[in-house]
């Protein structure tokens, strides 16, 4: 049975409120209506005509997903409600190819964040997501003639089924946790990205994530292999409108590594305020490989995202980054887990917090360096910043050395904005919140320099518009 | 022009000023004195709006006409009042730049602001990598002073209190900060606090107040530093 148009949304559309940012009014095509079961899932890979093997694997991952509980641990799930949410819609009949096709609301809603503009200016490509798929993707001449990919990953298994096949589900199979195995049932859209030996994206490939539906949730995968001597970075940036029922994201995401390969991954997660950020994000390093995350997570109500990086080849190198701001009624659960298989290789775990007006930042991170990783290191320091008594921080860190040449360095920290130099500060003629914004910058410094000048502007931006948000 | 009238401070019920009536004018310079202890700091941080002290019903503080008893303390820098203090925090991941920066927007652009603390910095013999790295970040008692008197260069404020500006810094350093002070003070309000008698020998008040006990023991004119010299604050 296919349902056309929004009507059984049964709501008005331009009703609901938000904070920042925009909500279009609805004008979907489809929509598998609210709830999952097996049906629903036949039913999006019949719309996708996708391979047999692919809807057997949403179907062996929706039993599995079936079959496990909620976690009880990481964040409070209590008032995620899986059976009214809307688990595919979708926006507009075909994919588009160029910005003048797309339909009028849809352009106001990229006009908005910006993504023409920022095409102008100097991007690789865009590949920007509406509801659950990608309606508009644009790629330069450049990219084509290097042969890279870069394309929607429906587009992706489509046109490269053979490597879609080999990589999917090999780094996150659904079996590694409840999300994942429901992302595997219902995936949409994300991004496949193939990077040709030697061949260096100077760019950053960007994708635009934007959530327009009441309680809909937003299963993005997300595929990316770079061969042997490439380089790209990936930038993921989010930011979605204010509903009025609880919204779920729960995204999968496998990186490929090969040898001699570089790949940087940025996300800046602005999601709203009621929204659940359950995503699984995972690496895998061949030799003397490097792998980069940097993950900012500033909006949602709650968020569980741990970036792994599986360190397989000998003197590979591996990153997490992250900054996570929690403001009242926030909790995130971050962190990363790394995993040192092969000799000399080689971590750095950063993670920066901060907790304001009774947010909660937890980091949940583990490094394990197996026997035979022989000469390996790892560094991990965490420190955490409360703005107030009411604020909370938890740091979880793990650590499993079965190897003895191996060094380990380990820092962590919990401090507070102390009331003389927030005064000393106010006495120079500056105002409180500017003051602790001015602090705030300086604690996230060492990480936000990694990022792309246009995302640390905003990304300063949105700290600010948080911090004024809850008050002085 | 600053007026203090009948000010009593306390802080957590207990009285530190009592009954404090002056006038600080323009183009003067004023040495505030008196024993450790006699609440000269917390006679700054009340004109500089410390949330701690709290004014006691009837006391009034007076920027030329307005009165700013009980107006934040950013407002009070804003207005022009500098306090340089006895002992400047270091701030983690705050440069002197972003500081200034952030208190003059709306003043001054950011390249005005970056001129204008290389120009001073050179003044005050304050090497780049200072000026570079967070405020005061392993910095001695000396260098944090001329931080102070770098930031109040800068801010340009109308009065300037300077407390115990001259604690904790050595001889090349006192006559660098001095020699700045003079050249800067015209056309403004200079308050010197101190509990160094030696301070007489860099700088040449116009008025002389005593603090002792919280309230103010003497007023007079330079002629009366001697005296403190010999005698100390006990006699006075």
């Amino acid at each position: 049975m296919q349902i056309y148009n929004s009507a059984m949304l049964n709501k008005p559309p331009n009703t609901f409120r938000y904070r920042y940012g925009f909500s279009m009014p609805e004008k979907n095509v489809y929509s598998t209506g609210v709830g999952l079961s097996d049906k629903v899932i036949r039913d999006i890979s019949r719309l996708k005509n996708e391979p047999s093997w692919m809807l057997d694997y949403r179907l062996q991952a929706y039993a599995f997903f079936c079959s496990k509980k909620i976690p009880d641990w990481g964040v409070n799930l209590k008032n995620l409600d899986l059976d009214r949410i809307t688990y595919f819609i979708r926006a507009t009949q075909n994919q588009t190819s160029s910005w003048e096709d797309l339909p009028k609301e849809i352009k106001q809603t990229y006009d908005r964040i910006g993504v023409p503009e920022a095409e102008r200016k100097f991007l690789a490509g865009v590949s920007a997501q509406y509801e659950s798929e990608v309606v508009y993707e644009s790629m330069q001449k450049e990219l084509k003639k290097k042969g890279v990919v870069f394309c929607d990953m429906d587009s992706g298994l489509r046109q490269y089924p053979e490597i879609v096949k080999a990589y999917f589900a090999t780094l996150v199979p659904f079996s590694d946790n409840k999300f994942a195995a429901l992302n595997s049932s219902v995936w949409s859209g994300g991004s496949f990205v193939y990077i040709p030996k030697g061949v260096h994206v100077n760019m950053p490939l960007q994708a635009y994530f934007r959530m327009n539906a009441p309680a809909f949730g937003q299963f993005e995968r997300t595929l990316i292999i770079a061969d042997e001597g490439s380089f790209v970075h990936y930038i993921e940036g989010c930011t979605a409108p204010v509903y009025t029922k609880d919204s779920l994201h729960s995204a999968v995401v496998e990186i490929f590594v090969q040898k001699n390969a570089r790949v940087r991954y940025t996300t800046v997660q602005n999601w709203s305020k009621n929204v659940f950020n359950l995503v699984t994000k995972r690496a895998q390093v061949q030799e003397k490989g490097i792998m980069e995350w940097i993950d900012c997570n500033l909006g949602s109500k709650a968020t569980m995202k741990y970036p792994a990086i599986y360190l397989k080849g000998k003197s590979a190198h591996g990153e997490v980054l992250s900054i996570a701001y929690s403001g009242k009624n926030q909790h995130q659960d971050a962190g990363a887990k790394i995993f040192h298989i092969a000799p000399h290789t080689s971590s750095r775990i950063v993670s920066k917090s901060i907790s304001k007006s009774g947010g909660r930042c937890t980091y949940r991170g583990s490094v394990s360096i197996a026997r035979g990783a022989e000469g390996s290191s790892a560094f991990v320091t965490c420190d955490a910043l409360l703005l107030d008594g009411k604020s909370r921080s938890d740091t979880y860190p793990r650590m499993r050395i079965r190897e003895k040449q191996a060094r380990i360095h380990h820092e962590a920290t919990t401090s507070k904005i102390k009331d003389q130099e927030l005064l000393y500060l106010q006495q120079r003629g500056i105002k409180k919140i500017d003051a602790e914004g001015l602090y705030i910058n300086g604690f996230i410094e060492p990480i936000v320099k990694e990022i792309p000048l246009e995302y640390s502007i905003e990304l300063n931006r949105l700290l600010q518009v948080e911090m004024s948000h809850h008050g002085g | 022009m600053l007026e203090i009238k009948s000010l009593s401070v306390s802080i957590k019920n207990k009285r530190i000023l009592k009954n404090i009536s002056c006038i600080f004018k323009v183009n003067k310079t004023y040495l505030l004195m008196g024993p450790n202890g006699s609440g000269k700091t917390t006679f700054a941080q009340t004109i500089m709006g410390n949330p701690e002290l709290s004014v006691q019903k009837g006391g009034k503080i007076f920027f030329g006409k307005k009165d700013i008893t009980f107006a934040q303390p950013e407002e009070r820098a804003q207005m022009g009042i500098f306090l340089s203090h006895q002992s400047p925090p270091s701030l983690s991941g705050i440069t002197v730049f972003q500081l200034l920066r952030v208190a003059l927007s709306g003043k001054k652009d950011a390249l005005s602001v970056k001129n204008a603390i290389t120009k001073q910095a050179k003044l005050l013999n304050i090497p780049d990598k200072m000026i570079d790295r967070y405020l005061n970040d392993g910095s001695s008692g000396g260098e944090r002073k001329k931080m102070e008197l770098l930031q109040a260069a800068v801010l340009e404020p109308k009065i300037m209190l300077f407390d115990e500006i001259d604690t904790g810094v050595d001889v090349d350093a006192m006559k660098t900060i001095f020699r700045f002070i003079n050249t800067y003070k015209r056309n403004r309000t200079v308050i010197f606090i101190t509990h160094n008698n030696n301070i007489q020998k860099y700088i040449l008040p116009n008025e002389v107040l005593i603090m002792k006990n919280g309230s103010i023991a003497k007023k007079g004119g330079a002629d009366i530093l001697p005296i403190i010299g010999k005698q100390g604050f006990a006699n006075l």
